[in-house]
């Protein structure tokens, strides 16, 4: 496929600016409010007065213009297949976008009375409902914006368990394979990482994770399927293991739309499970972000969860918040998380219903091992860990071989792959694997588009032991061609904001 | 398992097709290896509702909701109401950059790139600041991120902050420090609005990692004596974190140039809707100094070249900071942020430009001290109980009547008259916490008046 990506020379904001230019006015203040501005201002002592503000100068269209060239110049789910291990790039179906911008979700201020938030508070309440069912757990907190998020309030929960048994316990268990959030959570809540290693199928040494657990060890963090997609086939074991010591299990979510109706994390015999809601249940990632990772625990844990908790009074009929939470970590961000993200949530729950929930998890992992069975057999690719064993909604090759016979490594690959408009599989994670190429088709994906990624990925290829340096100086068709990104972190030449660039250049 | 299911692209053929390429006959041999004793053989969840019906069963949850057109806002407190310019909608929901990922594949993502390393620009201008990163999830948690930060880079454990400080926050903020085990204390502040200078001064040693102070505070007032605080901080070698609401720099001086060595605060006023609450944008910039730069959590944009020209181009810079490089020795464990609303605020403060936000500050400013006087003119009523120069927020007590019997009297009328501080602060006694922006007409503040001054002639 011929793929050209909007190309233009865009100027910064502040380089397209022209004195004197509006974009904005405000309704013009009343004789009397204008005598309150001159008073107040004479009450700013001088030193606090803001004299200058380098701010640009810019009309309406000059602004809509230049940010809807920027919008152009960006690879989206809408402009194409996003196979992104790990990241669950699926379709974000525009009937969430368009519910969650009623101004009853957006104009709605997070510490009104209670009885003016009845319809958010009952969202939530019912939402809640529905994650209780699909994972096993008994309460959730919407608190965390992100998975990451939840991990670190997952962290604290475990750490306050053990405290609230009178024991402290340093040690968290973190695979090899793991997301690098899960280590970084894990020490933000101040536990200290002890990493089991994966063994040959691709899952936990169980051998090694039993000489590792002892009486220091508070829980362990776990991806299922992990993030090569394996299912974890010891996962009992593990369970006992862990439990064994009266440790916790956590379960990393970002995996979880292999499993949606199929297999509950709370049946596995996890303590504490947050979801992506911005991957597995379709709410947009915005170009990074605003996610929402909420936690959900079991009952011997639900103490612990931040305030405030959405409840149910059945006499009044009300939902309020409870607040009363003395034995709570702490609140871990303001108010009740990133609601208009719960609230795209919800309608897509609606929406697909338990059926369309096991077609998620089904169809995601249909379509992973049909493109996985194709990609194994292309020249330059090898598949590590049991290539007998199905893989889950994912799967992980190796461009090593491809490499070794041709100095093409997967970065190229994954720079070529866009020429043809197709976003980059994740690539150099997880790290137990050289070359690594990490490729998630997700359930919304067409046969036609899969095939397609197929035939892009293998023309790629076929390219690498024809034309190596062709693929090396990839990509061609993009806004702008491979980024210089040793420089841009460089010391020297680092130019992290328009401020800086300007006194660079004196 | 073809069949009419929303969003699954796979016809029945297709399955069919791909299933034999596969070499299984259904889709359950790809769960195989799962143990049969956790796959679900029923699985208890709703059935599956039309496009339509979901939409009217969602709007029928949420009409038992009384949003800002129904009601008259005047409450703050860590998210505020104000004017969203069309344009701002327009280009958020603009969906090449609502449904793209992290842009780790800087060629295919050049657009939100570029738009975020705006953002970062725009603010490090509006605060004086060399450097803000892409965004945390909220004033709070770039709060907890500072004080993380600033024990880093000075290896002490104590912080301290102003006593009148949101209570979400400061709890938001402790628990973000409690892997670290730092110690928060407060420090108290005067009935003017001044910092207790010699309060301060008896709290510092050389185990001060940061001096923390908001501007405006939480009660919405303006500490006179910032910069002699910003100077004790650096006279023991601790760094000086400044917490801001960015609608008040149009009028008041920006807090990199009040010393600040690390600057917090909330973006939602620029372009952001309440949404309940959330997402909101926490802003988190510093000193271009190598040690606070390189202790700085979340990502950070850079402007750069090609490999090949010269053409311009950005991408993500220092991800040797971040987890998924340093994992357990990362300086945060952020990953994802709320990268589209730092695109809102580009596009709102690149709308309003420097005569703009001016204006929303000299509006605000205007309205604020419209309020103050009115009310304060309500005989029995002491408004504002600080004072001090305020910006947007203000307290005010009404003599032998409750606050939350006043509040409930406001309601009545269709206002939310503010924040019960009963509630929040025991020594402020009967007070309440009221927010006016640009969107408060000069008969709505009006009305406000009269509501309270019926209360109080009873």
């Amino acid at each position: 496929m011929r793929f050209r990506q909007a190309r233009f020379e865009e100027p910064l904001i502040f380089e397209l600016s022209r004195p004197g230019a509006h974009g904005f006015e405000f309704p013009k203040l009343e004789p009397e409010l204008e005598r309150s501005l001159e008073e107040a201002l004479n009450e700013i002592p001088e030193e606090l007065r803001r004299e200058d503000l380098n701010l640009p100068e810019l009309s309406e269209l000059d602004v809509v213009r230049h940010f809807t060239r920027l919008s152009e110049m960006n690879y989206s789910i809408t402009t194409g297949m996003y196979p992104l291990g790990s990241c669950t790039m699926k379709y974000n179906p525009v009937l969430n976008e368009e519910v969650a911008l009623s101004p009853k979700v957006l104009d709605i201020h997070p510490l009104q009375p209670e009885e003016t938030v009845q319809g958010c508070l009952k969202l939530l309440y019912d939402l809640e409902q529905l994650l209780k069912k699909l994972t096993g757990m008994d309460r959730f907190s919407f608190q965390p914006s992100a998975g990451a998020h939840g991990e670190f309030l997952g962290c604290l929960i475990i750490r306050e368990y053990h405290r609230s048994k009178g024991r402290n316990r340093r040690v968290m268990i973190v695979p090899d394979s793991a997301h690098g959030t899960n280590p970084a959570s894990a020490a933000m809540a101040g536990f200290e990482v002890r990493v089991v290693r994966s063994n040959e199928y691709g899952c936990v040494d169980v051998e090694e994770l039993e000489k590792m657990v002892d009486e220091d060890v508070a829980g362990i963090m776990l991806t299922n399927p992990n993030t090569l997609g394996i299912f974890e086939k010891d996962i009992e074991k593990i369970v006992e293991l862990i439990h064994g010591v009266d440790g916790l299990l956590y379960y990393d979510g970002a995996n979880l739309n292999a499993l949606l109706g199929k297999v509950r994390p709370g049946d596995m015999g996890f303590d504490i499970i947050h979801l992506n809601l911005h991957k597995t249940f379709s709410t947009p990632h915005g170009g990074g972000g605003p996610g929402s990772g909420p936690i959900g625990v079991v009952e011997k844990l639900v103490d612990f969860l931040p305030p405030p908790l959405v409840e149910y009074d059945e006499e009044s009929g009300r939902y309020y918040l409870d607040y009363d939470k003395p034995r709570s970590v702490g609140r871990v961000k303001m108010f009740h998380g990133n609601f208009s993200v719960l609230v795209k949530t919800y309608a897509y729950l609606l929406r697909m219903g338990g059926d369309g929930l096991r077609r998620v998890a089904e169809t995601s992992v249909l379509a992973s091992n049909y493109l996985l069975r194709k990609v194994e057999k292309l020249r330059g690719v090898s598949l590590p860990f049991d290539p007998k064993r199905p893989r889950k909604h994912e799967f992980v090759v190796s461009l090593k071989p491809l490499y070794k016979e041709t100095g093409v490594r997967a970065i190229d690959v994954a720079k070529r792959l866009l020429d043809h408009g197709y976003h980059a599989p994740t690539i150099y994670f997880p790290l137990i694997v050289d070359e690594a190429f990490m490729v998630e088709p997700t359930e919304t994906e067409s046969k036609r588009e899969i095939d397609g990624f197929y035939e892009a990925l293998k023309n790629v290829l076929d390219e690498a032991y024809r034309d190596p340096e062709k693929v090396k100086n990839a990509p061609y068709n993009m806004a702008v061609g491979r980024v210089d990104e040793v420089r841009a972190s460089r010391p020297k030449t680092m130019i992290p904001s328009w401020k800086v660039y300007r006194r660079m250049r004196g | 398992m073809g069949g009419k299911i929303p969003y699954i692209a796979l016809t029945e053929g297709e399955v069919r097709e791909m299933l034999r390429e596969i070499g299984v006959k259904d889709v359950d041999e790809l769960y195989s290896d799962i143990p049969s004793k956790y796959l679900l053989e029923k699985f208890d969840f709703p059935p599956p509702r039309s496009e339509m019906e979901v939409k009217e069963l969602i709007e029928e949850i949420l009409s038992k909701n009384r949003h800002m057109g129904e009601l008259k806002l005047f409450i703050g407190g860590g998210a505020w109401p104000h004017y969203i310019p069309s344009a701002v909608k327009e280009i958020v929901s603009r969906s090449e950059f609502f449904t793209s990922y992290t842009p780790y594949q800087p060629e295919a993502s050049q657009g939100i790139l570029q738009a975020l390393f705006e953002y970062q620009s725009l603010l490090a201008e509006l605060l004086e600041i060399d450097v803000v990163n892409a965004s945390m999830y909220d004033w709070a948690t770039a709060l907890g991120e500072a004080f993380r930060m600033a024990a880093r880079v000075t290896r002490r454990r104590r912080i301290l902050y102003p006593h009148y400080i949101s209570p979400q926050r400061r709890e938001v903020a402790s628990t973000y420090s409690s892997g670290m085990g730092l110690r928060l204390e407060d420090y108290m502040q005067l009935e003017d609005g001044f910092v207790d200078l010699e309060d301060l001064k008896g709290r510092l040693d050389r185990d001060v990692a940061a001096i923390y102070i908001e501007y405006p505070s939480y009660l919405g007032f303006i500490a006179k004596n910032i910069k002699a605080v910003g100077e004790l901080a650096h006279e023991v070698g601790a760094l000086f974190i400044v917490g801001v609401d960015p609608t008040a720099l149009g009028v008041f001086e920006a807090p990199g140039r009040l010393g600040a060595d690390i600057v917090v605060g909330e973006g939602q006023p620029l372009g952001l809707p309440m949404s309940f609450g959330g997402p909101l944008l926490g802003i988190l910039g510093c000193k271009l100094e190598p040690r606070l730069l390189h202790s700085l959590p979340g990502r950070l944009i850079g402007m750069t070249k090609t490999l090949r020209g010269d053409e311009r181009a950005y991408c993500m810079i220092l991800q040797s900071r971040e987890q998924h490089i340093k994992r357990e020795r990362a300086t945060s464990n952020i990953c994802t942020n709320q990268a589209l609303c730092a695109v809102a605020v580009a596009t709102y403060l690149s709308l309003l430009g420097r005569d703009g936000v001016v204006e929303l500050g000299r509006q605000i400013l205007a309205r604020t001290n419209y309020m103050i006087r009115k009310l304060s003119e309500v005989s029995g009523v002491k408004a504002p109980l600080f004072d001090a120069p305020h910006f947007k927020e203000f307290a005010y007590k009404v003599d032998g009547h409750p606050s939350h019997k006043l509040l409930r009297k406001l309601l009545g009328k269709g206002i939310v008259g503010g924040i019960d501080l009963s509630r929040e602060f025991d020594e402020l006694g009967n007070s309440i916490l009221t927010c006016v922006t640009e969107i408060h007409l000069k008969q709505d503040i009006d009305q406000y008046v009269n509501i309270v001054k019926e209360v109080v002639e009873g």
